[in-house]
């Protein structure tokens, strides 16, 4: 393999890995999960999921000393 | 027994089986001697790099050999069996998650302030005291119980902590769980207000800095939610800039007019804390907690490893010996012999019971496989420790006469001339004018008395940066390095504060529900106001008294906060050792008996001390007696004799909850070892509670086979 697309993969991946780490890419991942699961209703909008989400990851300890 | 449960282990030698051992002996030799090293050195100064290679080796053997041997020989992780998070994947909090991923999140979330203050507290009494309970009670302690919690949490459908406590032991185990879990959050939100408080006392810049962070997170959140929803790097990015602005702006602020506006004594701004927890608590979580969560943790992660890169160029002299003379209990820091009080003062770094209530309930419901679990609980704990060992490396780089000027309470060690005198005499030469210059370099007014272990550790920090980084970037700005320092230990600590407080709402929401049912709805404005209220007045309490008592108040709350969390740590193993004697493992019972045998000995014995000893250096109601009898006699200034009575009386009621803690702890261990016995004779006994064995058929389709190496 080429090392120029080897290092352009690579780094894909990291930016993916970041950006899962993250939590940026959740609502994607919930649109995928949502067409795989339940497709046949229609999935909630960037903005309700993730006020959703937010809301939802706060419901506990979340926070150590 | 299979071995199908082994962790896949790092393999530095490639595939060859000879080479491999070979690099492990090697890795085993140079921490043997790196351990060594540190342990018997006696001279003028050690080199910082060896702290680092020690417990790196540490840290490798353990999660090599002890976690992998736990994982193989006693849970008998089964690769083949279906996660909660496979068998009950929602898409939300169900799900099956690469391993880096919940490395990830699990480190982000274990890791709080606490190992880096208690490393610096701690160094009181030298070097090696703390850094050897840090890195054995790491890796024989706090990680066995992060792993083990976690295992069994998994293996019960990701239920939390208390809900183990009462399957697997009974009612008064899960509510003794419960209300330790409270109380530690009450002390533990307490003592780091007080940290905040006396890293701003007096100090315009460090204060104007930190009142700047709240404004940036609501804007953050404003980004995250209304502008970009859901876009938290672009949110996070534009907050971190932000946040260095703040820093740079601080500075300004301190020489300019307004200075005035930010520079206040200590009771102030404990009333400002209050205030900004009380409204945190009851604000949506989109506007403060969610993105001052996202900046600090990045922060965090950022200066964590910017420190250890420099720690790692720079290769630091340690200045402090190993041992100090105030290993008889008689350091000014806080009072108490070596044994018990390390154990107590370093108990994030070594083992957190507070990591139990993350290992259960939150991560075991991302975990994709059982494999995984060494790896997340065993290694995420080991950083954790590596984190705290690099706060003792910045406490000890400071020369000590400045490291005990700085952390000393004017109560103890007077002021100005008469601080450096007695400091001096003890052995650690340091001089008014030294402090004046460490003071003017830092763009502060003084560094006396700044208790708490945020200054201290942000002097180290920004002098190992200041030396790392060159002129340009290093000497020239000592300022901007000290306050960058402390503005990052206050957005930590504002975090867990906020997060805290919320906590400690749901839980008091949840215990009221039950005498009335309109109490325990999260969302009834009238609850919310009342019990965040409630749970703010009772971490103000504590804040308000440490602030007015001239000893410090961290001389008294942190202890308490140590003792507390080790107690809450006694209560998961118990929970563990528990269940292995009901799993049939007597035989392997000690991997968490042994520790707990540990914790419960430490903590029973520091308790007792801050109990009943005659020395009101130590003993609450040694303090509160001999307070009184000043107070009687006429001894006391105005000032003091005004806040006495609250002192006196605060001694006492510390006194009494400490006794309290002890009676829980007990209560739990010895319900632990009667379920046990019932057991072992063959009674009846509350079954486990153990889910059914699924077969996994995630591997081919995890969503994130990506990464997958």
């Amino acid at each position: 393999m080429n090392p120029i697309p080897r290092l352009r993969a690579r780094l894909w991946n990291l930016w993916r890995l970041l950006r899962r780490l993250t939590g940026d890419d959740a609502y994607e991942r919930y649109l995928r999960h949502h067409a795989a699961r339940h497709a046949e209703s229609t999935p909630l909008t960037r903005q309700e999921f993730c006020a959703r989400e937010q809301e939802h990851k706060w419901d506990g300890v979340r926070r150590c000393c | 027994m299979t071995d199908t449960g082994k962790p896949a282990p790092p393999s530095p030698g490639g595939g060859s089986p000879v080479l491999r051992s070979a690099v492990w002996i090697a890795v085993a030799i140079l921490g043997a001697t790196a351990v060594g090293g540190i342990a018997l050195h006696r001279g003028e100064s050690i080199n910082a790099i060896w702290f680092v290679t020690a417990a790196v080796c540490v840290y490798l053997l353990g999660f090599r050999f002890y976690a992998s041997w736990i994982a193989a020989r006693i849970l008998c992780l089964d690769p083949t069996r279906a996660t909660p998070a496979e068998r009950l994947n929602n898409g939300r909090d169900f799900v099956p998650t690469h391993r880096w991923i919940v490395f990830g999140h699990h480190f982000a979330a274990i890791s709080g302030p606490g190992p880096l203050i208690g490393p610096t507290l701690a160094a009181q009494f030298g070097y090696l005291p703390g850094t050897l309970w840090i890195l054995v009670g790491a890796v024989l302690g706090g990680c066995v119980q992060d792993m083990v919690i976690l295992f069994l949490s998994t293996r019960r459908g990701g239920r939390s902590l208390g809900q183990m406590a009462r399957d697997e032991l009974g009612a008064i185990g899960g509510a003794a769980a419960l209300l330790g879990t409270f109380m530690i959050m009450i002390i533990l939100i307490a003592v780091l207000g007080l940290v905040v408080v006396n890293a701003t006392r007096h100090s315009p810049w460090a204060t104007s800095t930190i009142a700047a962070t709240i404004p940036i997170a609501v804007l953050v959140g404003l980004y995250m939610r209304v502008l970009r929803p859901g876009r938290v790097l672009e949110g996070t990015v534009i907050g971190v800039a932000l946040l260095l602005l703040a820093v740079v702006g601080g500075g300004w602020v301190d020489g300019s007019a307004l200075r005035g506006l930010f520079d206040h004594e200590g009771l102030p701004l404990a009333w400002a804390v209050i205030t900004y927890g009380f409204l945190a608590a009851i604000l949506p979580v989109w506007m403060l907690l969610a993105p001052r969560d996202y900046l600090s943790t990045f922060m965090k992660l950022g200066t964590i490893l910017l420190l250890a890169v420099a720690i790692v160029v720079l290769r630091p002299q340690v200045h402090m010996p190993a041992l100090t003379p105030f290993i008889d209990g008689s350091g000014p820091i806080f009072g108490g012999t070596l044994f018990p009080f390390v154990f107590i003062t370093v108990a994030c770094g070594a083992i957190s019971g507070f990591h139990s209530l993350i290992s259960s309930g939150t991560t075991p419901k991302l975990l994709a496989n059982e494999r995984d679990i060494p790896l997340i609980g065993y290694g995420s704990m080991a950083l954790e420790s590596f984190v705290a060992i690099m706060a003792m490396i910045a406490a000890t780089v400071l020369e000590p006469g400045v490291y005990f000027a700085i952390n000393s309470p004017a109560g103890v060690v007077g002021t100005g001339a008469d601080a450096v005198a007695l400091i001096s005499s003890w052995g650690f030469p340091v001089t008014e004018a030294r402090m004046g210059d460490l003071a003017r370099e830092m763009g502060e007014a003084t560094l006396f008395a700044r208790t708490g272990g945020a200054p201290s550790l942000a002097v180290g920090m920004a002098s190992i940066f200041g030396t790392a980084f060159g002129t340009t970037f290093g000497r020239g700005m000592l300022a901007m390095w000290y306050h960058f320092a402390i503005m990052f230990e206050a957005v930590f600590i504002l975090t867990t504060l906020d997060a805290g407080t919320r906590v400690g709402r749901f839980m008091l929401q949840d215990l009221l529900g039950n005498l009335w049912p309109r109490m325990g709805q999260t969302s009834w404005y009238p609850s919310v106001l009342l019990t965040s209220a409630a749970v703010v007045s009772a971490w103000g309490y504590f804040l308000y008294i440490g602030v007015i008592d001239p000893n410090g108040g961290v001389n008294i709350l942190w202890p308490m906060f140590g003792i507390a969390n080790q107690m809450l740590a006694a209560i998961a193993l118990s929970v563990a050792t528990g269940i292995l004697v009901k799993s049939g493992k007597l035989r392997f019972a000690w991997v968490t008996g042994l520790p707990l045998a540990w914790l419960v000995t430490i903590t029973t014995t520091a308790a007792l001390e801050k109990i009943l000893s005659a020395n009101p250096r130590i003993g609450f109601f040694a303090a509160a007696n001999s307070l009184q009898d000043k107070l009687a006699a006429g001894l006391l200034s105005p000032e003091k004799a005004a806040v006495a009575p609250q002192l006196i009386f605060n001694q006492r009621f510390d006194a009494w909850l400490t006794l309290f803690f002890v009676i829980v702890v007990w209560t739990v261990v010895l319900d632990m070892l009667r379920i046990s016995a019932r057991h072992l004779k063959g009674k009846p006994v509350p079954p486990l509670a153990e889910t059914a064995h699924q077969p996994t058929r995630l591997e081919s389709h995890l969503d994130d086979s990506w990464v997958r190496d």
